[in-house]
């Protein structure tokens, strides 16, 4: 190692709002603070999220309370969520909202000034907290500036490749920057996971480079449980032309604004299946559908605000039929509510400005004119470390997880919104929990023979030569986990799958990525594959076990939910021989009171 | 499809001497720069760096100069170029060079720290929360969305022909203090600071900063100059300066 140990009592790993939020509260009660992010500052992927935090702060609807929160998580997720952390995620979400607003963040503003909340998809009332469609960016922003001025050390673009464990509790972290390709050891007394996702394990993804699993594969290689890893949401509607920018996100906030979803032969397909859980909810006309997007008390929302799943599999199906778009989509339309609204070409370009701009600029398209062609992209995944509800802490001492390499409180599929609220709540308590467990903890030992050999096999791919390209692998593990572990899934094809990522295993073991050290993307790439790899097979083994399908899961040979798999989760660990373990555990218990709630809201 | 030239910038590390290496790429219907780095990047020049994240122009991560214009490469399309000569791309010139296409942006994240951070009035209502007018989110709302892509910060004059990082803080941040000063909440005082050790009165507003921006901020008119309006007549108002010496006051 180049260098002395960076020392911390709170390690953050990651600066989405999860890690900033964790590292925010870890300062403010006392613990040395430092925060390693894979990119620079302020451009993790909460960035990019558009929609808005949902909160039940009952500004728009005083219908709305935490209680109604927690069961339409609950139902959104069905019925797999850890429902503890469904309970306290509603009941502090809107406190985390709130005070993100002392700290800087402006929302849109109802008419009497107080927080504007807006209609999402499987949300009863309208829930989410908003700034235009740039909701994400006001998060991150608020943070980020609010967390340089507490102490916090950032490390920017330094990449975690190791955890480091002293005695089975966790004392560190091995990393290396991409700038120089130096490697740090980091010395911490407890380390926040907040790496974000795993969209880059497929080929259509809205998710950037830096999504392969990181918190994911590090957690699981220091030996804690993952769970839920069968269920990655594929979010129906993302960019399909030009080729470039496919996957690229679609808010559903268009969908949220009146925007409708219309096959080639120009039919509102989504009226033609809506699941049973969901017929008292959703409306039985185009009319009463468009009372709803303008604030009716008494309609009901319309079918494109169904689930995520829901949604998306259902453009898969017009697709399948032959009634899709030109370019393998189906059409979004927003321009036509110009029917209703005379200054609609105004009244768009200020609730979308994201959208407009990214049509206009990518697509050489004008939404307010023109529809969209939209098709599922994988944006999201469910499944992550397992933690404790009240503290976030995964099953090796010290380590916690936050935010979406978190898992539990989605269970099958995830709400729009419940994200951004997601990385508050539980990277507060990350946070909070993180600097305690630093506070009553002795200082811990760092295994120097551990970290030496890790730098060395970090090194190899730089000095073998004559191997294989690296970046040959990753896109053969995209195609693969995108034609066989993707939206529709079999049997025979998952079996495929492991058995093909297995292969891949051993070709990424044997890379060539010849160059220097300093910011060489070939060398990285060659690092990702090991996380990459982890999280692909960990999705293919849960789902191959989940013989039924739900929520985000769709088995084409059990298309039905199964009664079975309604009371178990699927965890995933690795076990003493360093192959996968996968086993089903049961669900966690509701409790009296939300057993209640839940059968009183239907 | 057409085989397309580029000439890249490539230089081996801050001390390296760079220059620019020819490739061809074949472009297909809607391709933007960064589509074609990567896949020179992937054919050709595998350790060619370039950093990257959303590739939806929302995170500012890609920018650089695109056949001299300071661009988000992921928001340039190849077809809004001319075909009939090379295309040029290089790093951002007023920052240091970390490798080709990568230079070091640090600097800007130092100079953030050393602003008066928001502080907000006390809360307006029983419940601890304040009412805001739209109108008053609104206001500042253009300079929120900033994403910090720094493309005013590589064009202006002030940091890129006189490199005085030390005396001035570029357009961005000048945003930045104007979103904190317009903030309908804020309570602190930024124009001693933006006068002093900010170095506002360099900027002659020749408004290169706002032709660059990707957000299409109108940083000159709408954040620098209101800015540079208030320090005047906190600072040059002859009634306030006789006001101030009557008091004892020596905030000039």
């Amino acid at each position: 190692m180049e260098q002395t140990p960076y020392e911390y009592d709170v390690l953050v790993v990651g600066a989405g709002g999860a890690g900033l939020r964790a590292a925010i509260e870890a300062s403010a009660a006392g613990a040395s603070c430092g925060v390693i992010c894979k990119s620079l500052l302020g451009k993790a992927h909460t960035v990019m999220a558009e929609g808005g935090m949902a909160a039940a702060i009952g500004n728009v609807d005083e219908r709305d309370d935490w209680k109604v929160h927690v069961t339409d998580t609950l139902r959104g997720g069905q019925y797999l969520s850890n429902p503890k952390m469904a309970e306290i995620h509603a009941k502090e979400a809107p406190a985390r909202a709130l005070e993100l607003e002392a700290w800087g963040a402006l929302f849109d503003r109802t008419k009497d000034g107080r927080i504007l909340q807006r209609n999402f998809g499987g949300h009863r009332y309208p829930r989410l907290a908003h700034v235009g469609d740039r909701t994400g960016l006001e998060m991150i922003r608020t943070l980020q500036d609010h967390g340089i001025h507490r102490g916090i050390d950032f490390h920017m673009e330094y990449t975690v490749f190791r955890l480091l464990l002293d005695d089975g509790r966790v004392s560190g972290a091995l990393a290396y920057d991409r700038e120089r390709g130096r490697f740090r050891v980091y010395r911490a007394k407890s380390v926040v996971l907040a790496t974000g996702g795993i969209g880059r394990a497929f080929k259509i993804t809205s998710n950037s480079w830096e999504y392969t699993g990181d918190g994911h594969a590090l957690a699981y290689d220091a030996g804690a449980d993952l769970i839920d890893m069968e269920f990655v949401q594929f979010h129906p509607t993302g960019m399909v032309w030009p080729p470039s920018v496919r996957g690229i996100l679609v808010t559903e906030g268009v969908r949220g604004e009146g925007g409708i979803l219309l096959n080639s032969d120009g039919e509102r397909f989504m009226f033609d299946d809506i699941p049973p859980l969901y017929k008292d909810q959703t409306a039985d006309s185009a009319e009463e559908g468009w009372r709803y997007v303008v604030g009716d008390r008494d309609a009901r929302r319309p079918p494109e605000l169904l689930t995520r799943d829901h949604v998306a599999r259902c453009i898969v199906d017009q697709i399948k039929a032959g009634k899709g778009s030109p370019h393998g989509g189906v059409y979004l339309d927003i321009a036509w509510i110009k029917e209703k609204i005379s200054s609609s070409e105004e009244h768009i370009r200020k609730k979308l400005p994201s959208m407009y701009h990214q049509f206009k600029e990518l697509a050489g398209l004008d939404i307010t004119k023109e529809q969209m062609e939209v098709g599922p992209t994988t944006h999201y995944v469910m499944g992550g470390v397992r933690v404790d509800a009240e503290s976030q802490m995964s099953s090796v001492p010290g380590l916690f997880a936050a935010g979406e390499c978190a898992a539990g409180l989605h269970g099958a599929n995830r709400l729009g919104g419940n994200s951004l609220s997601d990385l508050l709540v539980f990277g507060k308590r990350a946070g909070e929990y993180a600097a305690a467990f630093a506070s009553e903890q002795g200082d811990v030992r760092l295994d120097e023979a551990a970290a030496s050999a890790a730098v060395k096999e970090a090194l190899e791919p730089l000095e073998r030569e004559g191997g294989e390209g690296p970046y040959q692998i990753q896109h053969e593990l995209q195609d693969l986990m995108q034609e066989k572990v993707g939206i529709v899934r079999i049997e025979s094809e998952l079996e495929e799958a492991i058995d093909e990522i297995g292969r891949l295993s051993d070709r990424a073991r044997a890379v060539s990525a010849p160059g220097n050290r300093e910011y060489n993307p070939g060398w990285h790439t060659a690092l990702d594959l090991h996380p990459l790899l982890v999280v692909s097979e960990a999705v293919a083994r849960a789902g191959l076990m989940r013989r039924e399908s739900r929520g985000a899961q769709f088995r084409d040979d059990y298309p039905r939910k199964d009664e079975h798999f309604g009371k178990v989760i699927i965890r995933v660990a690795r076990g003493a021989d360093g192959e996968m373990v996968v086993e089903e555990t049961p669900v966690e218990p509701m409790s009296d009171e939300l057993t209640r709630l839940v059968e009183e809201m239907g | 499809m057409a085989a397309t030239q580029f000439r890249i910038w490539r230089q081996d590390g801050a001390e390296g001497e760079g220059g620019y290496r020819d490739y061809t790429t074949e472009v297909t219907e809607g391709m933007v720069v960064l589509d074609a780095v990567h896949q020179i990047q992937a054919e050709s020049a595998n350790d060619l760096a370039v950093r990257w994240n959303c590739k939806a122009g929302k995170c500012g991560s890609c920018s650089a100069e695109v056949n001299g214009n300071p661009r988000l490469m992921c928001m340039t399309r190849m077809s809004d170029l001319p075909a009939d000569r090379p295309v040029t791309v290089e790093p951002m010139r007023a920052f240091p060079v970390i490798r080709d296409l990568v230079c070091d942006v640090s600097w800007n994240y130092e100079v953030k720290k050393k602003i008066e951070p928001f502080e907000p009035r006390p809360p307006d209502a029983e419940d601890g929360t304040w009412r805001i007018a739209q109108e008053d989110v609104e206001r500042v709302q253009e300079f929120r969305k900033c994403i910090e892509c720094f493309l005013c910060q590589d064009v202006c004059h002030v940091l890129r022909d006189h490199h005085l990082h030390d005396e001035f803080v570029g357009p961005r941040f000048f945003v930045y203090n104007a979103a904190l000063e317009m903030h309908p909440l804020d309570t602190r005082d930024r124009l001693a600071s933006l006068k002093r050790d900010e170095g506002i009165g360099y900027c002659n507003i020749t408004k290169c900063c706002t032709k660059v921006c990707p957000e299409h901020i109108t940083i000159t008119d709408n954040a620098i100059i209101p800015l540079k309006e208030r320090v005047v007549s906190e600072f040059y108002d002859p009634l306030k300066k006789l006001f101030r010496v009557f008091s004892g006051g020596s905030r000039a």
